[in-house]
């Protein structure tokens, strides 16, 4: 993987029914940038979950809604994480997230939902939030495990 | 995301293929509280094999349907997780809560 690099920027609705498309993409893209399966696979996951989230908690379900998604190559060396990796921005124009309700909800509680951030988090290396511009951004980042990084040196 | 239903004697049983998300969970998740809560059906049987995708909407149904077979005192099984439906179950750490079997003749058995 080389580094500082565009790879994909995709332009969406806030639609459900897109949610197949992206991932499609997004497999193809990580299988090529030569993910092992099993990260392919959570890329996906994490992807499909944060825009979902995106789509019923900050846009309440309407489907005409834009979200920006970036993806790019970077060498990645912050908080003892350092390699190559996949970096993915995801933006959206809706009202600010109250950070205090990003703290998903305990396991052991079986109910549906609230199963998304948890699934993200375990998923990626990296999650973070931030407001600017007036718009949502969640950065997820993916080491690159093949090509040697070392998470948590 | 397709989904059929069979009917053995009290028991049905769900063939599901596709992806289940945000899209389609509702689609999932009426069929199966249908057959829980209003016909009561003894035995309700999710074959999973041709699942190439959940999400946790998809989980959430899950969860709803096992909730449901609980207060209506019936069985919620599940069969044929592929990996992709099995690492997503664990990673919610529900897995131990549904009956899972590998393939239908464990399932439909006594």
């Amino acid at each position: 993987m080389s580094r500082e690099k565009m790879l994909l920027r995709m332009q969406l609705r806030s639609d459900p029914e897109m949610l197949c498309a992206v991932r499609g993409a997004l497999a193809h893209l990580t299988e090529k940038l030569g993910f092992p399966e099993e990260d392919c696979r959570a890329v996906v996951l994490a992807v499909d979950e944060a825009l979902t989230n995106i789509i019923r908690h900050t846009y309440g379900g309407q489907t005409e809604k834009p979200i920006q998604a970036e993806f790019r190559s970077i060498a990645l060396d912050e908080d003892g994480l350092r390699g190559d990796a996949l970096e993915i921005v995801l933006e959206d124009e809706g009202p600010a997230v109250d950070r205090e309700k990003l703290c998903g909800r305990a396991l052991e509680d079986v109910r549906p939902g609230g199963l998304g951030l948890h699934f993200i988090r375990q998923s990626m290396d990296k999650v973070e939030f931030r407001r600017r511009n007036d718009r949502n951004q969640l950065r997820l980042v993916k080491l690159f495990r093949n090509k040697g990084p070392q998470k948590g040196s | 995301m397709q989904i059929a239903a069979r009917h053995l004697d009290k028991i049905t049983i769900f063939d599901i293929s596709g992806d289940i998300d945000l899209a389609t969970s509702p689609q999932l998740r009426k069929a199966v509280l249908h057959e829980l809560r209003e016909l009561r059906i003894p035995r309700v049987v999710l074959n999973l094999k041709a699942v190439r995708y959940i999400d946790s909407s998809g989980v959430a149904s899950l969860v709803e349907g096992l909730k449901a077979s609980r207060d209506v005192g019936s069985r919620f099984v599940l069969f044929g997780l592929n990996t992709t439906v099995r690492e997503v179950l664990q990673l919610s750490k529900l897995v131990r809560i549904f009956e899972i079997y590998e393939n239908e003749e464990q399932a439909v058995a006594v």
